[in-house]
């Protein structure tokens, strides 16, 4: 890890809160979101799904949808390449089904036709011939043997024997002997939890259009977290080579990890190459919701130990996800953050990744951390309630800190979550009295933030103007932060830079917006590209004053010399030394490519107040508080924006949000009237407490910030519902008839 | 698909009766366009009836009001004559969907869709309301409650249309509430609904007593043993627990994803109790 990036500094830009360099296009509706692109005789495509949640396809008859006037192009799996590699055959294989219809909504067959009306009649005219197959859509259902087995096969060596073929992956993490642990322990709390799978509810759906020319080159516009991972998938799925696909990203509607993927790119572009013609798909909501991802969904059983004076004397959990139809990992992070939190001695975790017929899970803002948080945070609270003792302070008395060995092996560097917990424990909120019925809710929160490969250009304009071009969709304000960074660095002002995010033909290689990295990553990038132009700028002034290179600095946006032994010349600035740069040696750029390390690890603490309605089990949310992390809030508006949509999030996950399905295996509720995300009348005021303990990893002491904050709320809500009821819950979401069902009310 | 926007009641009515493929009636068209756009329904014809002269008013009439087919409820929101008379009624219609929708929705229109969770229809049911038909035979007067069939169904025969609702009178010392349960505050379908509606004697005990409930049965239900409990009552605790039970005995509700039946049951009691305190508190009864 580099721990040695950070250097104090006094911040001129950086922490302000400037003007959104975004805003006006989005208001306006000039903004080019995915479905805004288009191009000459661009032809609309289609998607057959599967009504069934499982069934082998038999064949499929595309004779009638080809010859309907109006048809230009009909592909089914079999039009697509045999992949060797697993992790891209599933990814094929999830857009397009292939001898199988893994679960309700799994594309078959696709179309692409002059108008939306004509590939809608050509979609009816595909007969396809199923043999219905048994299905399993519970993850306790599916871990059994005997269950039906989604995908054969696929198990790893290390999942014991004698479990369902379901279960493909075996994970453990910890140190020490929790049985040990419990037997020192004065109180133990055992518990099994569940969660549903949600799904990440972006506003805008999935889009692109693609165009394949006859001699093989090809251009896509896509909505996505990540250009040059999709060029990957597509170049993969496509057989072509990464420089004849150009990728463009488009503006984004949302994504928090759901858009880190692709569901409709590779049939975009295997339509156009077959029709020869540019292919535009949009996903309706109901196709985003039972064909893209959602989170997996989880049964855990939680074991923990304390004594009297609140130490945690040992902890074990056992975590049971499914990510649907195709293998994840997504476990193996749950089982490393779910006691990431605490300086334990003896802790343990076990995760099973089990396949069932639901779509193929995609991240979702700190994937596989919010659901065993959730059920480690609950227990806490639970011992709390039993010794008698603050929540806070039993946090406290646990708390990781500087030097811990982390409970999935890495030892923690400066973290912040001491420092957290104290400020929500001084905060007026903690304190405040609660009425009769009402409870009050807290938890910790946890992700490992990534860095990863960020590649950044930084150009001089002649007119003292600056260029950034990145590589990373702007999903949380990564150009107003990196402006920002380049700014400061630069030492000019804010309203002088403008970030442009590049297609995947400008700029090298940048890992997908995900992990919290771009803020932190690319920001990194950024900086140190700057200081590769300022390099430049400082050999081009010591060039006109006749000096060495090494005898200039750069101080407040000129170059300047460096002491006075130098030479006694007036400050060059960035405009002047850009003023001239033609005759200087040429344009000016600064450039940096790197595989960063040292993400800073963020730590965040909820407190909610909640009022149950003990007839009707609906619960009010009547207070909330986020304290995080952050590092360096460079834009502190966008951060708080991250914490109270992490909060409001986690608050949907909690109390509605839920894939529901039915006995016949189909999803219930793929609409927004019954998949509830939260509307701004179920909320109070998000409010919310940057704390700033620097990262060792970044010049500025970045961390991430856009994923803790979808981490505590589960737990917190659960915790104060259940103080508020009087009854411990264990099942997320707390929708109104569960919770009126455990009152004993009905 | 064709459209017709037709110039009188008795011209949509012809429209309707001739066309033998699907046909839908466009007045707000908050549900049809829905349809449409999911692909639920392909019709043939769509006749569009807000043309149709006096279809868009509220007319003063014996002393209750007629409300136009093509009333939008935020318009009946902000007649103060209907809410004062009404503001049960009101305040279920002016539940349903969210702002934009209101400029567009209208009672008839939530009646006609035939859902058994409609928020205008238990309150209408409530206040006796009864429904202007035009039909290719002619005009006919129909109950509100007589005009739900089941889930997605109505009594209307071929070619008919509801053109208007007529809320009727009402004497002092009377009034209605509706109260529905969702799980959000807002954007939302109940997942059971209760409007009661009151009439209160001099010494402040309940002379008259109507009870109907939402989304618990394949069309809205009338307790009437539930409403006859209340009759001449103050509404104290012991009768409005009893109420409550005989709402959950006529609730025949189904387990589906947005409730269950236990949950649809017990919330039903919960809410017709809330709502006949609520109707009581607004006809002037003290406790």
């Amino acid at each position: 890890m580099s721990l040695d990036e950070y250097q104090k500094r006094e911040f001129k830009q950086v922490g302000t809160r400037v003007r959104r360099p975004d805003g006006v296009d989005k208001v306006t509706g000039r903004a080019m979101y995915g479905a805004d692109a288009t191009a000459p005789g661009m032809l609309t495509g289609r998607i057959l799904r599967s009504p069934h949640a499982h069934a082998r396809i038999r064949s499929i008859d595309t004779k009638a949808a080809e010859a309907l006037p109006g048809v230009k192009a009909v592909l089914t799996g079999a039009d697509l390449p045999a992949q060797e590699d697993d992790f891209i055959r599933d990814v094929q294989d999830n857009c397009m089904a292939r001898g199988k219809a893994l679960y309700d909504g799994h594309a078959v067959a696709a179309v692409a036709a002059v108008d939306a009306a004509t590939a809608k009649a050509a979609l009816k005219l595909i007969k396809v011939d199923y043999e219905i197959l048994p299905h399993v859509t519970e993850v306790d259902v599916a871990i059994k043997p005997g269950a039906p087995v989604v995908l054969a096969g696929r198990s790893l060596e290390n999942v014991p024997a004698g479990m369902s073929e379901n279960v493909t992956s075996h994970c453990e993490f910890g140190h020490g002997d929790p049985a040990k642990g419990f037997a020192k322990a004065d109180r133990i709390v055992e518990r099994s939890f569940r969660t549903a799978a949600t799904h990440q509810g972006y506003i805008e759906p999935h889009a692109c259009l693609a165009s394949v020319s006859s001699d093989g080159k090809a251009d896509l516009w896509c909505c996505t977290q990540g250009q040059y991972f999709v060029r990957t998938l597509c170049a993969a799925i496509m057989g072509m080579e990464a420089s004849q696909l150009r990728v463009t990203a488009s503006e984004i509607g949302g994504g928090f990890g759901g858009k880190t993927t692709v569901f409709i790119e590779p049939v975009a572009l295997a339509l156009s190459r077959k029709a020869g013609r540019p292919v535009k798909i949009v996903m309706t909501r109901d196709e985003v919701f039972r064909a893209t991802g959602p989170t997996v969904h989880t049964s855990m059983d939680i074991k923990i130990g304390m004594a009297k004076d609140g130490r945690i004397t040992g902890a074990e959990a056992h975590l049971r996800y499914s990510g649907g139809a195709f293998p994840c990992g997504t476990v193996d992070m749950g089982a490393q953050a779910a006691f990431a939190a605490y300086d334990l001695d003896n802790v343990r975790t076990y995760g099973w990744n089990v396949l069932t017929n639901r779509p193929k899970e995609a991240a979702y803002r700190a994937p596989g951390a919010p659901q065993a948080i959730y059920a480690v945070e609950s227990v806490i609270d639970e011992l709390c309630q039993d010794l008698g003792l603050d929540p806070i302070d039993v946090r406290l008395k646990n708390a990781a800190k500087k030097g811990t060995k982390s409970s999935y092996g890495p030892t923690f560097p400066d973290i912040g979550l001491v420092a957290t917990l104290e400020a929500a424990k001084k905060h007026p909120h903690y304190s405040a009295p609660l009425a009769e019925g009402q409870g009050r809710g807290i938890s910790c929160g946890f992700w490992f933030n990534f860095g990863g490969n960020s590649c950044v250009s930084l150009n001089i304009n002649t007119d003292g103007t600056v260029g950034v071009t990145e590589g990373n969709p702007d999903i949380g304000g990564s150009r107003a932060s990196i402006s920002l960074m380049a700014a400061e660095e630069l030492g000019i002002d804010y309203d002088r830079v403008r970030t442009i995010v590049a297609d995947t033909s400008s700029l090298g290689y940048n890992d997908v917006t995900d992990g919290s990295r771009v803020t932190f990553a690319v920001g990194l990038a950024t900086i140190k590209a700057a200081r590769a132009a300022v390099r430049v700028m400082c050999e081009r002034a010591a060039k006109i004053w006749g000096i060495d290179a090494d005898a200039v600095e750069w101080k407040d946006g000129a170059a300047v010399p460096a002491g006075p032994n130098a030479g006694k010349f007036p400050p060059m600035s960035l405009a002047e030394i850009a003023a001239v740069s033609f005759e200087t040696g040429g344009p000016i750029a600064g450039h940096h490519e790197v595989n960063v390390d040292g993400a800073g690890v963020s730590f965040g603490v909820h407190i909610v107040d909640v009022e149950v309605d003990k007839e009707t089990g609906a619960t009010k949310v009547l207070r909330y508080t986020v304290f995080q992390d952050a590092g360096k809030a460079v834009h502190p508006s966008y951060v708080e924006g991250q914490m109270q949509g992490g909060a409001v999030q986690g608050i949907g996950w909690a109390l509605n949000e839920e894939y529901i399905y039915g006995a016949d295996g189909r999803l219930q509720n793929p609409t927004f009237l019954d998949y509830r995300v939260p509307v701004a009348s179920d909320l109070p005021m998000i409010d919310t407490v940057i704390l700033e303990i620097p990262n060792p990893g970044h010049p500025y002491g970045v961390r991430g910030v856009g994923e803790t904050g979808i981490v505590p709320p589960l737990a917190a809500l659960s915790n104060a519902v259940s103080r508020s009821a009087g009854i411990r819950l264990s099942e997320l979401p707390m929708s109104p008839p569960r919770v009126l069902k455990a009152l004993g009310g009905s | 698909m064709r459209y017709v926007a037709a110039r009188t009641a008795k011209e949509a009515a012809g429209l309707l009766a001739a066309e033998p493929g699907v046909t839908r009636v466009l007045a707000g068209g908050t549900d049809v366009l829905v349809q449409l756009k999911s692909g639920l329904v392909e019709p043939e014809l769509i006749v569009d009836i807000k043309k149709i002269p006096g279809i868009g008013d509220i007319t003063a009439e014996n002393g209750g009001f007629r409300i136009g087919a093509a009333v939008p409820n935020a318009a009946l929101g902000e007649h103060a004559g209907v809410v004062a008379l009404w503001p049960g009624v009101v305040e279920g219609a002016n539940l349903i969907g969210s702002t934009q929708v209101q400029g567009r929705c209208t009672m008839a229109g939530n009646l006609c869709n035939g859902s058994p969770a409609g928020d205008a229809v238990p309150g209408l049911v409530a206040a006796n309301a009864v429904a202007r038909i035009a039909g290719p035979g002619g005009e006919r007067d129909c109950p509100v409650a007589d005009v739900p069939a089941g889930p997605g169904k109505t009594t209307l025969k071929t070619g008919e249309i509801v053109t208007s609702i007529f809320l009727p009178a009402r004497p002092d010392r009377a009034s209605d509430a509706y109260l529905r349960f969702i799980p959000r505050t807002e954007m939302d379908i109940a997942v059971a609904s209760a409007a009661v509606s009151l009439e209160l004697a001099a010494d402040g005990t309940v002379k008259a007593a109507r009870i109907v409930l939402g989304a618990v049965a394949p069309t809205v239900v009338v307790a009437d043993e539930a409403g006859k409990l209340l009759v001449g009552t103050k509404l104290d605790d012991a009768t409005l627990a009893r109420m409550a039970k005989a709402c959950e005995a006529v609730c025949k509700p189904i387990d589906d994803k947005r409730g269950t039946v236990a949950f649809r049951t017990r919330t039903a009691g919960t809410l017709a109790r809330r709502a006949a305190l609520i109707a009581y508190a607004r006809a002037g009864g003290k406790k």
